[in-house]
């Protein structure tokens, strides 16, 4: 254990000598809060990948389910919208959802043959296009109301501290429909099919306008935040006293104080899921799940229910990222679809989680810190490093060239320090008890 | 009712199209399933090998024009390709000689070496982005089509144009012979046995005196050759980005699996199937179906399945329909 | 006495940390049928694969021909004229009955038209499907394709791991002639069988294995005729 008190003093150190040497203090809590929404997301990986096994390359996609959340728990309802087509919108998805649940049903009904296969079919076929008949107007209708600031159907206008664990909901519920059809199979079968479902719950949350503005973004800060503005710190006399009495320039304190009350959320959920999961791990549900992950055969033989028990898990997970992607989107105050990028939200999780220590908590929060860390420094200080590099050398090109690519340095840092965590310490930093 | 436009427009908007990507697709997938077959895992840095191959063949292509040397009618690409073929295999030669060849001697579980080939896929990634940057890149030069639209027009009289890219005849023709190598290879030649051996049966492959470290490194050289060719094909067709590469991943396992994994003859077959899937399922088809239906019946609506934002869902819907329904694919790949 | 033709002499390991054989002798002579049976859980394909190099040995020597061959493994063993037919998994069920042929050969440098022919001889059947997928075969077809697979490499000693299992008596019948036939042309033959009886007929010499350590070494006439033999093992 002292091993590992050491490694968390060291991160301590480095993030203060980040905020003291490195850059402001702003800019350190902006990469601790990263880092540590970060860490959560890699705990709900780990569960999946460190409890059972579970290979999942569909974070982004549960992350921004649970960014969708927010907007549709936390942002104002648009009334117009509703009266336009809103319930033409639910309609039609009630319809595409009927449509399935009648093809499931027919399935189970019929014998297999032909006329089941063409059945299905027809049904299929004569869904889509009663859905699209209700669905299309009702979403050029509300499309249509306000383009330039609304166009969409809003949200229930709860506070947002209820969006985080609906947003951990709307994860599971994907992760459900996932885990349904890709666990039983071959393990690589359940990385690909999330790496496609990550894709299109992007690709969703892109184009449908009607559910959160898609490319156009959503704005949250109009809403009561679960934190006080910064503007209105700021106008705050007793903040501007304060801030004076203790020499800060009030714009950057204003922030700092925005960033440490979310750190403190941040830290209370993740303090409560470690907790959590630390509980679950050590009862003998946890221990039948490792069981099972280290001899599925031998699980299966004692009559063990092995594709259910990883459904439980899957779903586990998935709302967990979902959760992190909620918070991180409250945090930044906007949902910006378009910066849902499977490098930076799927992959860079699975390096957290590895770095750490796959089947350690304690380790996921490691990793997700240090690589966190280190994904954020590398962009403020890869441009600095370069243009070092490249001083001695007369202006170019090649020079422009070089400190351009800059930013790209981080994708290679990332996989060699992968491959070489996996090569050379495949237990991560904190090894699994 | 206009049978002979309605089948031009479809054969201009969906067929040519969906035949070139089709190729491009099944090439992609015959890579993965190679390696599938051979070393037993899902290698998700083929989309990003498949950028790699493209990037040196553009800087060579690049090279090439600035010394004055074209291929005629042809994309100068062409003769690059050799290159960049070139250089992907040794990239992927050295990469398995430090990375995955650790992991095979192990013994390491399928799932490992799926997060290894993570890594280096984000190595990968880093590499072109650091050398050709994040941006579109448009390197197809020569004759731009093979038949015009308009040419087509006064050549039939027909109202509707046909119009072939060279780009989208070289992608045919290319994959084509490509496969035809492959195929030949596999099926002929004393190396290509020994890998359908290997891929069938290691242990027996060992005992029969196969050496398996040569079929690990004939699969890697072939692997880089589809990728590169796949790779370059697309990005004279349409255009090379980085992510886009990246993307491509999706339909192209689910082109390798509804194919069936580890079969190269699925894999050619999932590869159209995907294709021509997404191509009708995105197209508008208000067009044909004008031709087609009398004046008084005619579509007010675009008739399209789904936007093309969304084309990536039907590869994936299609993935999963096979994952419910056949899991070892259209030719019975390996399962397990 | 001259040394054996090949010999696993005083076998001692197993898989991982416990001991399967222990002190375990298997010899065959030239041309000659030797056979191992036991009862189930014996160590008798282990003994097999001891033999062959597919496990670690911590005690005990294997020499072919006069050579020790102890620190080779199997891939090393084919070189030197050993062939291997495992019990299962035992042919390319993808490929045609003439390309799991082929694959047999894939050490030779010379041409292997005339050892295919020679297969081809022995085992008619598979001339007439050599362009058909060796997995779309009978069972003991299948066996047929594993064991010419094996004479591919035109080996000195053949070995079988229970190259009967699920194929019906007359099939079973036909396989032991073959395997006689085989063994006539100077190739010496070890199996497993757990058709004891049957195999122990045309066995020169067989070997009675009781957890993992030689219990009766004999001729295969001697041992049928050993009342004790008998009722333990052949069932009275």
């Amino acid at each position: 254990m002292s091993k590992n008190l050491y490694l968390f003093a060291g991160v301590v150190a480095l993030f203060l000598f980040t905020g003291l040497v490195l850059t402001s203090w702003n800019q350190t809590l902006l990469i601790l809060n990263f880092a540590l929404v970060s860490s959560i997301m890699a705990l709900g990986v780990n569960i999946q990948w460190g409890y059972a096994g579970l290979f999942n390359t569909g974070v982004m996609g549960f992350a921004a389910l649970g960014g969708l959340a927010v907007v549709l728990v936390n942002s104002r309802p648009v009334p117009e919208a509703w009266s336009a087509g809103g319930f033409g919108i639910l309609a039609g998805l009630a319809l595409g959802a009927l449509t399935i649940a009648a093809t499931i049903f027919l399935r189970r009904r019929m014998v297999k043959g032909r006329a089941r296969s063409l059945a299905t079919v027809a049904l299929l076929v004569g869904g889509f296009f009663l859905f699209r008949a209700v669905f299309d107007p009702a979403v050029d209708a509300v499309e249509a109301i306000n383009p330039t600031i609304q166009g969409n159907l809003g949200g229930l206008g709860l506070p947002v501290l209820l969006a985080w664990p609906a947003g951990g909901l709307l994860a599971a519920l994907a992760a459900w429909g996932i885990g349904k059809t890709a666990l039983g199979l071959r393990s690589d079968y359940l990385a690909i099919a999330t790496l496609g479902i990550a894709e299109i719950i992007v690709a969703v949350m892109k184009n449908e306008d009607w559910l959160a503005r898609g490319v156009k973004m959503m704005d949250l800060k109009e809403r009561p935040w679960p934190v006080p503005y910064e503007v209105s710190l700021q106008q705050n006399p007793r903040f501007l006293e304060l801030a004076a009495n203790w020499g800060f320039d009030p714009v950057s304190a204003s922030s700092v104080v925005v960033k440490l009350c979310y750190m403190v959320m941040i830290l209370i959920v993740l303090g409560l899921l470690i907790w959590l999961s630390e509980r679950a791990l050590n009862s003998p549900w946890g221990r039948m799940m490792r069981a099972i992950r280290d001899n599925e055969d031998a699980a299966r033989a004692m009559g063990k229910d092995v594709t259910k028990k990883h459904l439980h898990i899957f779903i586990l997970g998935s709302a967990v990222i979902g959760i992190a992607g909620a918070m991180l989107t409250s945090m930044d105050g906007i949902l910006n679809p378009g910066t849902y990028q499977p490098l930076r939200f799927t992959f860079l999780i699975w390096v957290m989680v590895i770095v750490g220590g796959s089947g350690n908590n304690w380790g996921a929060l490691l990793g997700g810190l240090l690589v966190g860390w280190l994904w954020l420094i590398v962009e403020t200080l890869g441009p600095m490093v370069m243009g070092g590099i490249t001083a001695g050398m007369a202006p170019g090109p090649l020079k422009s060239h070089l400190v351009d690519s800059a930013q790209h340095m981080r994708l290679l840092t990332m996989g060699i320090i992968l491959l070489l965590v996996l090569r050379f310490s495949p237990r991560g930093l904190i090894p699994e008890k | 009712m206009d049978i002979l436009n309605a089948l031009v427009a479809f054969l201009n908007f969906v067929f040519i199209p969906g035949l070139a990507y089709g190729s491009q697709l099944a090439l992609g997938a015959l890579g993965v399933t190679l390696i599938y077959g051979i070393l037993r895992f899902s290698n998700f840095a083929h989309g990003d090998t498949m950028a790699f191959g493209t990037m040196v063949t553009i800087l060579v292509t690049w090279w090439f024009q600035s010394m004055g040397i074209g291929f005629g009618p042809l994309p100068t690409a062409l003769l690059a390709l050799p290159f960049g073929i070139a250089a992907t295999a040794a990239l992927l030669l050295l990469t398995d000689r430090a990375v995955y060849r650790f992991y095979r001697k192990q013994k390491a579980a399928p799932t490992i070496l799926v997060i290894v080939s993570l890594g280096v896929m984000f190595v990968m990634n880093g590499i072109v982005r650091l050398i050709i940057g994040v941006e579109d890149q448009n390197f197809a030069d020569g004759a731009r089509f093979l038949i015009t639209a308009g040419d087509f027009k006064t050549m039939t009289g027909l109202t509707e144009g046909l119009a072939i890219k060279t780009t989208q005849a070289v992608t045919v023709v290319t994959a084509g012979l490509t496969v035809a190598f492959l195929f030949w290879f596999l099926q002929k030649t004393r190396t290509g046995k020994s890998m359908r051996a290997f891929s069938d049966n290691e242990d027996l492959a060992l005992l029969s005196g196969i050496n398996p470290d040569r079929v690990v490194q004939v699969t890697w050289i072939l692997a880089a050759a589809m990728a590169t060719i796949a790779g370059v094909l697309y990005g004279l067709d349409k255009s090379f980005k980085p992510f886009t590469y990246f993307q491509l991943l999706l339909p192209i396992f689910a082109a390798a699996i509804v194919g069936g994994l580890g079969s190269p003859l699925g894999a050619i077959a999932g590869g159209f199937v995907i294709a021509f899937s997404e191509v009708m399922v995105t197209y508008a088809w208000k067009k044909v179906a004008t031709y087609l239906l009398p004046d008084s019946m005619a579509p007010d609506g675009l008739l399209q399945l789904m936007s093309t934002d969304y084309k990536f869902a039907v590869s994936f819907s299609i993935l999963i329909l096979v994952l419910i329904f056949m899991p070892t694919g259209l030719f019975k790949g390996k399962s397990v | 006495m001259a040394e054996p033709f090949l010999i696993g002499d005083g076998m001692t390991g197993g898989y991982g940390a416990a001991d399967i054989l222990h002190n375990c002798t298997i010899a065959v002579e030239k041309g000659q049928i030797a056979v191992i049976v036991g009862p189930n859980g014996a160590g008798k394909s282990t003994a097999m694969k001891a033999v062959f190099g597919m496990l670690k040995l911590r005690g005990g020597r294997v020499v072919l021909d006069g050579e020790d061959i102890t620190t080779l493994t199997p891939q090393a063993r084919v070189h030197k004229g050993m062939g291997f037919v495992p019990q299962t998994h035992n042919i390319f069920t993808s490929m045609t009955v003439e390309e799991n042929l082929e694959m047999g050969a894939f050490i030779r440098e010379d041409g292997f038209a005339d050892t295919m022919a020679q297969v081809y001889d022995l085992f008619p059947i598979l001339k007439e499907k050599r362009h058909q997928a060796a997995g779309e075969l009978s069972g003991g077809q299948r066996q047929q394709v594993a064991v010419g697979r094996a004479l591919m490499t035109r080996p000195k000693v053949l070995m079988l791991d229970e190259p009967t299992a699920g194929v019906s008596p007359i099939v079973m019948d036909e396989l032991f002639d073959r395997i006689i036939e085989i063994a006539r042309t100077g190739i010496s033959i070890l199996m497993v069988e757990q058709n004891a009886r049957q195999a122990l007929e045309i066995a020169d010499k067989g070997y009675v294995l009781v957890q993992g350590a030689n219990r009766f070494t004999d001729t295969g006439k001697a041992l049928m005729a050993d009342p004790e033999v008998r009722r333990s093992f052949l069932g009275g």
